[in-house]
């Protein structure tokens, strides 16, 4: 039951890194590989601010993701808007020099041991459940990932804005005769996406040390939960990604050797039964 | 008899010869492979271990070679090559064939990994080469899998059992339950704790085994709770010990049981800050605020990395000098002579007192039983430790008595 808990917590970050990646694939069809980095300097900004300029943890929460956000829309003003009419392989290609170089610098800079950064005070202390004691970060976490999840799901699924963004992807030459200008929908959507991302930097620079590698260690992961809810799926990646933290919580606690490859597992049966991911739609 | 005599008559022949062997040896006869020493550090440059070693390795091979150049003004150049083995035992394998191949390396140090150890131990005996393991603590290294070309200089996991486990143990942590990184170093660390803890009296209640850079560590640590162990072995290193450190404070882990991190470098502690590591025992081989010879590397060091070095990294300048110093006493680079030279000479410089390198490779010197000071204690920047107590090389040591090291005659 305790596993649960705790697997239904790293469930939580699954769900909001691999939300980002699954809007911006979806959208702009380029599979950003810099997302780990981006998570990265989410965390990073959290530390940075408390430490140089006094920002608290519940700025940081803004303040962070915004930056990041702000970031990811200069990369693809200045970099992924020559890309979209190329292969994948071009986008997955500069991302992930991108990230190499923005994890380089970090890691220049700080080292690899991280930085501590400590649970906010109105956060700290925890429930007790009975079977287990959970902290009230960690219970935090949950509420903060699902309600931005949410959130995400509607925006896009369910309001005007979210139909013109669908459509500008689906055709955008169309939606621009319409009168939409779809290069900014494109940078804004690249911006959340990275702006999720950062979120979820900050969400865990609490519980995991705050280090240049948080998201190269997170990041292969990710894409298998991307992968087995359906490359774009923006629902299929909030569940899975859900889904698969119990998953590794229950195998943490019946075989743990297994643990850092179930993930992998469960991705390779998938795609042998669906190849298009639990929740993608057959092209 | 028979053999006595005929060791006598060989001892008979040689003697004459002796004489002119270390006419030889004289610097002028220097005989080296392409005139050059070339020393290779191969390190994790940018992992999880990176910080323990890394770039600070290579700075401290540098000055060992810049300070050894200016004070013995060689005749003969030295040169170093560095790399990243990326804590893969088969890219530092091949980087080692490839160097030792090539580029006529002479000698391979640091080495943060004990995968990455064995497997390069193993090249090294093979190309009849030396490597002074720093980084790596599996003591497989000079026991079974020991190698006449092989020294292990800084720590090992028996010395960090035998110091540390012991000193918990005896302050009443009698239960033990163990998180283990699962690689070689995880596994020898646990074991080597596990016998010290069960030799002075302990239980040993059970373990769970994570995979190298595990990002979560709360459901590892659940099932420590559930053991109800008095302590809580941190049998892994680098980053995955901060992390499990972290979360165990967090889920108030630390209010009713001990952690116990039984590889922590300073560098480990700067980032977890004093308040969740106050108290902590830890085992050392070197603490750069020791006394004035060690205070003066340090600040040489900081001068230009902005940071202490750690145990491995000042142990990575003591190896190459002694690497160095041995080379010029025997008069070539040749392994077996570096290497019989290097087991004769002890060892004093800032980070050994009287240190010996033993026959199965194993470099004996004090180490030393550390306390993490209070915040509150803690007078100027990385002012981390006291030292509770010295524990001889010796003592801290595997004894040769039950080693498994085919080198070692019984």
């Amino acid at each position: 039951m305790g596993q649960l808990m705790l697997g239904l917590v790293n469930g939580s970050f699954y769900a909001v890194l691999s939300l980002g990646l699954a809007v911006i694939f979806g959208m702009l069809n380029i599979i950003n590989f810099a997302h780990g980095a981006l998570y990265m300097m989410g965390a990073f900004l959290a530390w940075m601010g408390l430490e140089y300029l006094g920002i608290g943890y519940w700025q940081a929460l803004v303040l962070a993701p915004l930056t990041v956000g702000v970031f990811g829309i200069v990369i693809e003003r200045t970099m992924l808007q020559w890309l979209y009419k190329l292969d994948h392989l071009y986008g997955l290609l500069l991302t992930f020099g991108l990230a190499l170089v923005i994890e380089g610098l970090f890691t220049n800079g700080y080292g690899v041991s991280g930085q501590p950064y400590s649970i906010p005070a109105e956060l700290s202390g925890g429930f007790n459940l009975g079977f287990m004691f959970l902290p009230h970060y960690r219970g935090w976490v949950i509420l903060a990932s699902l309600a931005v999840c949410f959130g995400t799901w509607f925006g896009i699924e369910k309001t005007r804005l979210g139909a013109y963004l669908r459509a500008a992807t689906e055709n955008p030459k169309l939606t621009q005769a319409f009168g939409i200008n779809v290069p900014l929908m494109v940078m804004l959507t690249y911006g959340f996406g990275a702006a999720l991302a950062g979120f979820a930097g900050v969400l865990a620079a609490p519980v995991i040390q705050v280090s240049p590698l948080m998201g190269s260690h997170l990041i292969i992961t990710v894409f298998a939960v991307v992968v087995i809810g359906g490359m774009g799926s923006i629902l299929g990646s909030i569940l899975t990604g859900l889904g698969l933290g119990v998953i590794e919580g229950i195998t943490n606690l019946l075989y743990p050797a297994a643990s850092a490859t179930v993930v992998f597992v469960i991705m390779a049966i998938v795609l042998l039964v669906r190849p298009a991911g639990l929740f993608g739609k057959e092209q | 008899m028979k053999h006595k005599l005929l060791c006598v008559a060989i001892a008979a022949a040689l003697i004459p010869a002796a004489p002119a062997v270390l006419a030889q040896a004289k610097p002028a006869a220097m005989k080296l492979s392409d005139n050059m020493v070339k020393i290779g550090v191969l390190t994790d440059m940018s992992g999880v271990y990176s910080d323990l070693g890394g770039q600070g390795a290579v700075t401290a091979v540098q000055m060992a070679i810049d300070d050894f150049k200016a004070q013995y003004k060689p005749k003969f150049k030295i040169e170093m090559v560095y790399a990243d083995h990326q804590n893969k035992a088969d890219v530092g394998s091949n980087k080692a064939r490839e160097w030792y191949d090539t580029q006529g390396v002479d000698m391979v140090t640091d080495l943060l990994n004990s995968g990455v150890a064995l497997a390069v131990a193993k090249v090294t005996q093979e190309k009849k080469r030396v490597v002074m393991v720093v980084g790596a603590g599996s003591t497989r290294l000079t026991d079974q899998d020991c190698t006449p070309n092989t020294v292990h200089y800084a720590y090992d996991t028996y010395s960090l059992a035998n110091v540390a486990g012991k000193a918990i143990v005896k302050n009443g942590g009698d239960t033990w339950f163990f998180l283990t990184a699962d690689y070689a170093f995880g596994q020898s660390l646990e074991k080597d704790t596990s016998d010290v803890v069960k030799a002075n009296g302990g239980k040993v209640l059970g373990s769970v085994r994570h995979p190298l850079n595990a990002s979560d560590f709360s459901s590892y640590l659940l099932q420590a709770q559930a053991s109800k162990a008095k302590i809580i072995g941190l049998a892994n290193a680098g980053g995955d010990t901060i992390n499990a450190i972290k979360a165990a404070s967090e889920f108030g882990i630390t209010k009713t049981q001990h952690l116990a991190g039984l590889l922590m470098f300073i560098t480990d502690i700067h980032a977890l800050g004093l308040q969740t590591t106050q108290g902590m025992l830890l085992t050392s081989g070197f603490y750069w605020d020791k006394d004035d010879a060690t205070r003066k590397f340090a600040k040489r060091y900081f001068d230009k990395t902005k940071r202490m070095p750690t145990m491995v990294q000042a142990g990575d300048y003591s190896a190459v000098t002694t690497y160095l110093k041995a080379v010029v006493a025997a008069g070539t680079d040749d392994a077996a002579a570096v290497m019989k030279k290097m087991k004769e000479t002890p060892i004093n410089d800032f980070f050994a007192k009287n240190g010996t390198i033993r026959v199965d490779g194993r470099m004996i010197h004090d180490m030393y039983l550390m306390q993490v000071k209070k915040p509150s204690e803690s007078k100027y920047p990385w002012d981390y430790y006291d030292i509770k107590s010295v524990v001889p090389g010796n003592e801290a040591y595997q004894p040769l008595s039950v080693s498994h090291c085919s080198l070692v005659k019984k």
